[in-house]
Order: structure tokens, then C-alpha cells, then sequence
């Protein structure tokens, strides 16, 4: 591998520096550093951070390649910044077993764009009934460590303290979807104001509430740690922050389009803003926003869940629910945090690549920008205004809530181990 | 030009009244000899209808055969949508047949609105009820229905419903006839109340232009006038209340509840009717209560709409989404 000079780049928004690349390692950081035969790149200002990574991916592969595969999906996760994600396990079949994890592991090493970190499923074929192989998951090829029945919760109290207490013995993490599944039988939207006008079917608040308040006291009973995703409710910040007060081991992560979007959209009917968990009301977006900034809320994961264009072309309730997310994710995050003062860019490191990479046990990812560190770096214009339009995605699928709607930032770089996967916004 | 009828909620108030005005004008050819005008000669109406409602598809029917459309009916069930075809496919199928107007009557709250701004088609779209969403013309034969009970058939011409007191009962949850009716009841001055156990009414409804009451006994002494609505059996299995019994008892209109209503006021339903239920026979069979009369009347305001939509002057209607403070 050559070496590569990156000039001038915003280390996590400071001062600019220069960073040369030699192989997979950052060799040096420092003013002034000679090109001395490696390519250089201009960076001009832009800000450089770790590689991103995304605790909560949909790769669809196998099963749905219509809507997404491994490739696809990384190369979208690449043209985002990220040079890891974590593949959900709602895949038919369903990752549940060695087997269908060490298949997502290796296509992901063979697509070559980012680490492709499977998740395995808690119950056969998350049906939360039984539990899955998790220890033969984690001591497969794929190397396991985060569990979850993303897309279903893990409803039942007893099958969720033992899968808590269970994976303890390789420090593995439960990751929760939380949804009583009782309170959102034809659930199709938050219920509140919007969804009692337009009749569709309500998702109270209290549905995410309830099974955050039971995991957090049974993660504490049993001494386990627990992750809860995409947390969208001012409600689930408060349950989460009081865990936290009491020492409870959870981690949280909030969506870039929970922290941007809410239900006043769905009065247009369009099904592009259907999403599990449903886009809530402006307090909460801001109790989201707040709880990211003061670290209530860890990180950010995109829940970049792809869909057919025919899945998302057709009436409110029978459309599929999910948003692409991972090309406008930073985008949005720049946005709603950045721009609006609540977050430097270092705190946007430590929220979408230090931390997830930590709860994730990712090795080698979300790293310090630091000589003798692995080279997975993102470069980022914070200047750049544009349009955002699904036609230039690298996802297989457009359903994107965001066309035609102004977001600033942009990614220009993303380096994987030293090998650029993308430059100047083009995949390589 | 209003090109849709989505929601009650679009219509202004002087839509509204020129549709029940015109509703008045289509009521006089239902008492000629030939019921028939020639106003959509050469026009296709399709009934598109994904949920089975043999009643509203019925009026709808007769409607469109009075003003002379070429009518022709589509149901789901046994057609290529129960083999797996999507609206769209449908919607632009029907498009390519030449269609002016689909009349559309789905479960899904918000197809017809898809149907209407997707651009899949080009004709006009008019919502014959969707999901627990909206059901238009029903609350315009409504209107229309206690216009002529309350004002007059002709002392109603030009008139809406200014101070009227409407008293909606039963299961405004799952009920588009109830979001329809205080949409446009609001919109003609109507003061509205809706009564039904704390269960059937929805999260949200403090932002509804009406006042919610869990008591019926003490609403019936200041209404002009009652809607009972049909409370489905199915509901007590989901714990909305605990036995018809008990339903019928706290929320039924019976002859003693009747008689506390003012001596003017009308009883008014929907229809299908749960004799039993929700009401009973003795009530739904009194002189005060318009069952029958609303059937007719549905009759008169769907021609209205369709002559206004299809062939008529200009009545501009707002589209949805709303954007107006209610």
C-alpha cells in the first residue's frame, strides 16, 4: 500500500493539520508534514473524523436483495463516511444461526467497502420464544457480539433477562427494539393529534416507554448491559437518563431522521415517512436533540432500512415501513447538532464512531485520529449546500425522506485501513 | 374547479352549502316522473370499491345513473387487486379505460388522497369512505338531512347550520362518519358534542373543534339533534367496553332516553343500524328519527357533488392537506 497525505484537514473540527497514511496506519500528525511520494490530498478545511460507524444497518442480504445487498448497502455506507456497519439480523432466513451470520461476515469482507459486522437475532427466527445460538454466533468466523430482534421486540420479560444475562459470558449486548406489541396492534403512526384526524392507527408513546422502563430495571437486576434502539419519545430520554443516575449499564441510540422529522408529515399520506418507531412531535425531536448533546443518548444510528420502490408506491397501510439513511446521516446530523450549536464535530466522532464501535466491540474502529492508529477516516465539507437526490445513491433503494430537501455537509473521503473507498464523492 | 372530494375538512363553508343547495335541486328530479337529467352524458363514473359497502356503493350508483354517467362497478373481492395487484396498478388500469371520476371506497385510511395526488390518474377522485379516516358525502347528507328537518327544505336555500347543537354518540374512534360530520358540522357554525365511552375516543381529540362528554343523559337535554352510531359487536373482544349489555345501557338511545331530547330534535343514524345496540327499534322506527329520509337524501347530495365535480360551476375548494386553524 502507498501513502497518502492528507493536507490541511480539520482534525474533528480544529485546527487543520496534515495526516499521512503509510499502508493501513496513520503514520503522523503534524503541521507541514512532507508529501515525500505519497499522494496527497487536499483536504482545504474539511473536517476529518474516524470512520463512521453505524450500530444499526438493514443490508436486507440474504432474502431481499431486491431491496438491498451486502454490496449495495456498503457502498452506500462508504458514500455516507462509514467504514463499519452492524447488519440487523431480519433477513430471510433470519440470522439466527453460525451459519447465516458467517455468510453476511463474508460477503461483507468480500464487497471490500466497510466492515460488515452481523448482528445476531436473540430468538429462532425472532420469534421470541427461544433463544438463538448466540454463544455459537459469537464464536463463529463472524464474531458476534451484538444481539438483537431488531424489527420485533423482544417482548416477553423472561426470554429477555435470560438472553441479558446470557450473553454476559462474552460481553456480548442486547439490543432492543422496543415496542409492546400489545399497544401497537395496527399501529401505523404516533398517536397523538396528527393520527386521531387522520384516522390512522395510533403508536402511543407508552409502547417504547414501558419496555425501556422494564429492560433498564432488568439489565440492573441481572447486571447486564443493554442498548436500546432508536429511542423516539421525550418519554424513553427520561427513563433512560434515570437509568443512567442510577448506574444502570444501558447505552441508547437515537435515528438522524428522529432527531429531524415529525408527524406533521404524515398528513400527506406519503409512505416514504412511514417508520418503526414512528416519527414522534417536535418536543420530542428536541428532548432527542438535547439528550444527544448532553450524552443521555450515545450515539447515532441510521436504522437504514432499504424498500422496493413498489413498497413505498402505494397506500399508507400497506406500505413497509423504514428510511435509506446511511448517504444523510451525517448530513442530518450536521444539521439538527452541528449548525445548531449543540455538538462540535468531536462530539460528532464520539456519537457516530467512537462510542458505536465501543458498544459494538468493533476492534480498530472509532479509533483516535493518532499515528500507529488503523486509517479508517471519513472527510467531511461542512460548507457544502446541496439537494438531496436519491437518483445519486449508491443504495439499491431511494426511499429517502429527505428528496429534494436542502441539508448541508458533505462526505468526500472515506478511507478503509488506508485504501480510499471514496474520493471526491466518487466510490472507488 | 374542485377537482376532489377527499375530506370533509376541504370544504369551505360556502362549498358546503352550495353542495346542499344543489343537493335541494337534484332532490326535485327524484319527484318527476323520469329521475334522469342529462348533465354526465358520455361520462364514466367507476365505483371502485375495496371494501364491501352495498349500500353506499348503491347510492352512489343511482347518482351517477340519474345524471346519465356510464357507471360501471368494480369490486375487489374476485377481482385481479385479491390476486395481489396494487392500487396503483388498478387506479391506472381504470386511467387507461378512460375514466372522469373514480368514486373510491377503501379500508386504508388516506388511499383515496394517494390515488388523488400520486398522479398516477388524471380523473377526479371522490372518497366514499377510507379507513377511520373520512367519509364526505356522508356528512353532507347529513348536514343536508338536519338543514331540511331543522330549517326547512326551502328556508334552508342559502342557509347553514349556525347554532345548531349536534350530538354524536357511539364509537368515534374507529369512526370516519364521525371525523367527517364535526369537520363539516364546524365548518357550517354547528356546535358539536360527541358522547362515547373514554375508550372509543381517540388520543388527540382535545385539538377536534367539539367537546367530548361520557355522560349521554346529560347531552340529549341540549341537542337539536342525535347521531347514533354503529358500535360493532367485534369491540368488547378488544376490551372497549365489557358486554353489549352494558354498552347499550350507558350509551343506547331508547324511548325514555328520547324523550329527554328537546321536542324538536331529530334522531339521526348512519346506518347499517345495530337494532339493540345502540339503538332501539322503537327509536329507530319514531317519526323524529331519519334513517330513511338520509338514504334519499344520500342520493341527491352524491348527484350534487358529482354535477359539481364533473360537470357544474365553480366551487373552489381548498385541498387537503389543511392548512386552517379549526
Amino acid at each position: 500500500m502507498s501513502k497518502i497525505l492528507i493536507r490541511g484537514a480539520r482534525v474533528l473540527g480544529g485546527e487543520p493539520q496534515d495526516v499521512l497514511i503509510d499502508g493501513a496506519e496513520i503514520a503522523e500528525v503534524g503541521q507541514d508534514l512532507a508529501a515525500d511520494g505519497a499522494e496527497v490530498v487536499e483536504a482545504g478545511g474539511k473536517v476529518l473524523l474516524p470512520g463512521l460507524v453505524d450500530l444499526h444497518t438493514h443490508l436486507r442480504e440474504p432474502g431481499r436483495e431486491d431491496s438491498e445487498t451486502v454490496l449495495t448497502g456498503t457502498r452506500a455506507a462508504a458514500s455516507g463516511g462509514y467504514t463499519t456497519v452492524f447488519a440487523m439480523a431480519n433477513t430471510f432466513p433470519v440470522a439466527d444461526t453460525a451459519g447465516v451470520v458467517e455468510q453476511v461476515w463474508r460477503l461483507g469482507k468480500e464487497s471490500g467497502y466497510c466492515d460488515v459486522q452481523p448482528i445476531g437475532a436473540v430468538t429462532v427466527g425472532l420469534e421470541g420464544r427461544k433463544l438463538a445460538e448466540l454463544g455459537a454466533m459469537h464464536e463463529s468466523a463472524a464474531g458476534v457480539t451484538v444481539f438483537s430482534d431488531d424489527g420485533k421486540c423482544v417482548d416477553d420479560a423472561v426470554i429477555m433477562r435470560r438472553a441479558l444475562e446470557y450473553v454476559k459470558a462474552f460481553g456480548g449486548v442486547v439490543a432492543q427494539h422496543a415496542q409492546e406489541p400489545r399497544l401497537t396492534e395496527g399501529a401505523q403512526m404516533n398517536e397523538g393529534v396528527v393520527s386521531a384526524e387522520l384516522g390512522l392507527g395510533g403508536w402511543p408513546a407508552v409502547a417504547e416507554e414501558s419496555i425501556i422502563a422494564r429492560d433498564v430495571l432488568l439489565a440492573e437486576h441481572v447486571g447486564s448491559r443493554v442498548h436500546i434502539c432508536h429511542l423516539s419519545t421525550a418519554g424513553s430520554v427520561e427513563i433512560v437518563r434515570w437509568a443512567k443516575s442510577r448506574g444502570i449499564d444501558v447505552t441508547a441510540e437515537v435515528t438522524p431522521h428522529h432527531l429531524l422529522l415529525t408527524d406533521e408529515l404524515v398528513r400527506s399520506y406519503n409512505p416514504v415517512y412511514k417508520v418503526n418507531p414512528p416519527l414522534r412531535t417536535e418536543a420530542d425531536v428536541m428532548a432527542l436533540r438535547e439528550a444527544l448533546a448532553d450524552g443521555t443518548i450515545d450515539i447515532v444510528a441510521t436504522d437504514h432500512a432499504p424498500h422496493p420502490h413498489e413498497d413505498k408506491d402505494c397506500e399508507w397501510a400497506a406500505a413497509a415501513m423504514g428510511m435509506v439513511g446511511l448517504e444523510t446521516a451525517l448530513s442530518v446530523v450536521q444539521h439538527t447538532m452541528v449548525d445548531t450549536g449543540l455538538l462540535t464535530w468531536a462530539g460528532v466522532a464520539e456519537r457516530m464512531s467512537v462510542k458505536p464501535a465501543e458498544i459494538g466491540r468493533a476492534t480498530g474502529q472509532g479509533r483516535p485520529v493518532a499515528p500507529g492508529e488503523p486509517a479508517n477516516l471519513t472527510l467531511v465539507d461542512p460548507a457544502y449546500r446541496g439537494t438531496v437526490d436519491p437518483a445519486g445513491f449508491a443504495s439499491r433503494s431511494r426511499n429517502t425522506p429527505y428528496e429534494g430537501r436542502e441539508l448541508p455537509g458533505r462526505v468526500t473521503h472515506t478511507w478503509l485501513r488506508g485504501r480510499a473507498t471514496l474520493v471526491d464523492g466518487k466510490l472507488q | 374547479m374542485m377537482r376532489h372530494l377527499i375530506s370533509a375538512a376541504d370544504l369551505t363553508r360556502d362549498d358546503a352549502v352550495l353542495i346542499l343547495d344543489t343537493a335541494e335541486e337534484m332532490a326535485r328530479v327524484a319527484d318527476r316522473p323520469i329521475k334522469k337529467l342529462p348533465t354526465l352524458r358520455g361520462r364514466t363514473v367507476v365505483n371502485l370499491f375495496f371494501e364491501d359497502s352495498t349500500r353506499t356503493r348503491i347510492s352512489f350508483e343511482a347518482a351517477e345513473k340519474r345524471l346519465s354517467a356510464d357507471v360501471i362497478n368494480f369490486s375487489a373481492k374476485g377481482s385481479s387487486v385479491s390476486k395481489g395487484e396494487s392500487l396503483k396498478d388498478t387506479a391506472q388500469t381504470l386511467e387507461a379505460m378512460g375514466v372522469d371520476a373514480v368514486v373510491i371506497r377503501h379500508g386504508a385510511s388516506g388511499a383515496p388522497y394517494t390515488l388523488a395526488n400520486s398522479g398516477w390518474i388524471d380523473a377526479a377522485v371522490i372518497n366514499a369512505g377510507d379507513g377511520t379516516h373520512q367519509h364526505p358525502t356522508q356528512a353532507l347528507l347529513d348536514a343536508f338531512s338536519m338543514r331540511r328537518r331543522l330549517v326547512g327544505k326551502d328556508a334552508g336555500i342559502g342557509q347553514d347550520l349556525t347554532g345548531r347543537r349536534v350530538t354524536i354518540v357511539g364509537d368515534i374512534l374507529h369512526s370516519r362518519v364521525a371525523r367527517s360530520n364535526v369537520d363539516l358540522l364546524h365548518t357550517l357554525g354547528a356546535e358539536v358534542t360527541l358522547v362515547a365511552p373514554p375508550t372509543l375516543v381517540p388520543v388527540g381529540v382535545g385539538n377536534w373543534p367539539c367537546e367530548v362528554s361520557y355522560d349521554l343523559d346529560r347531552v340529549l337535554p341540549k341537542s337539536d339533534a342525535v347521531m347514533m352510531l354503529r358500535v360493532q359487536r367485534e369491540r368488547m373482544n378488544a376490551a372497549f367496553f365489557p358486554t353489549e349489555r352494558e354498552y347499550s345501557r350507558r350509551y343506547g338511545l331508547d324511548a325514555e332516553r328520547m324523550a329527554k331530547m328537546p321536542e324538536h330534535a331529530v334522531v339521526m343514524h348512519p346506518g347499517p343500524m345495530v337494532r339493540g345496540m345502540e339503538i332501539t327499534a322503537e327509536v329507530a322506527d319514531s317519526p323524529r328519527c331519519t334513517v330513511v329520509e338520509q338514504v334519499a337524501n344520500g342520493v341527491s347530495i352524491r348527484m350534487a357533488v358529482l354535477y359539481l365535480l364533473l360537470g357544474g360551476q365553480e366551487p373552489a375548494a381548498a385541498s387537503h392537506p389543511r392548512t386552517e386553524e379549526k
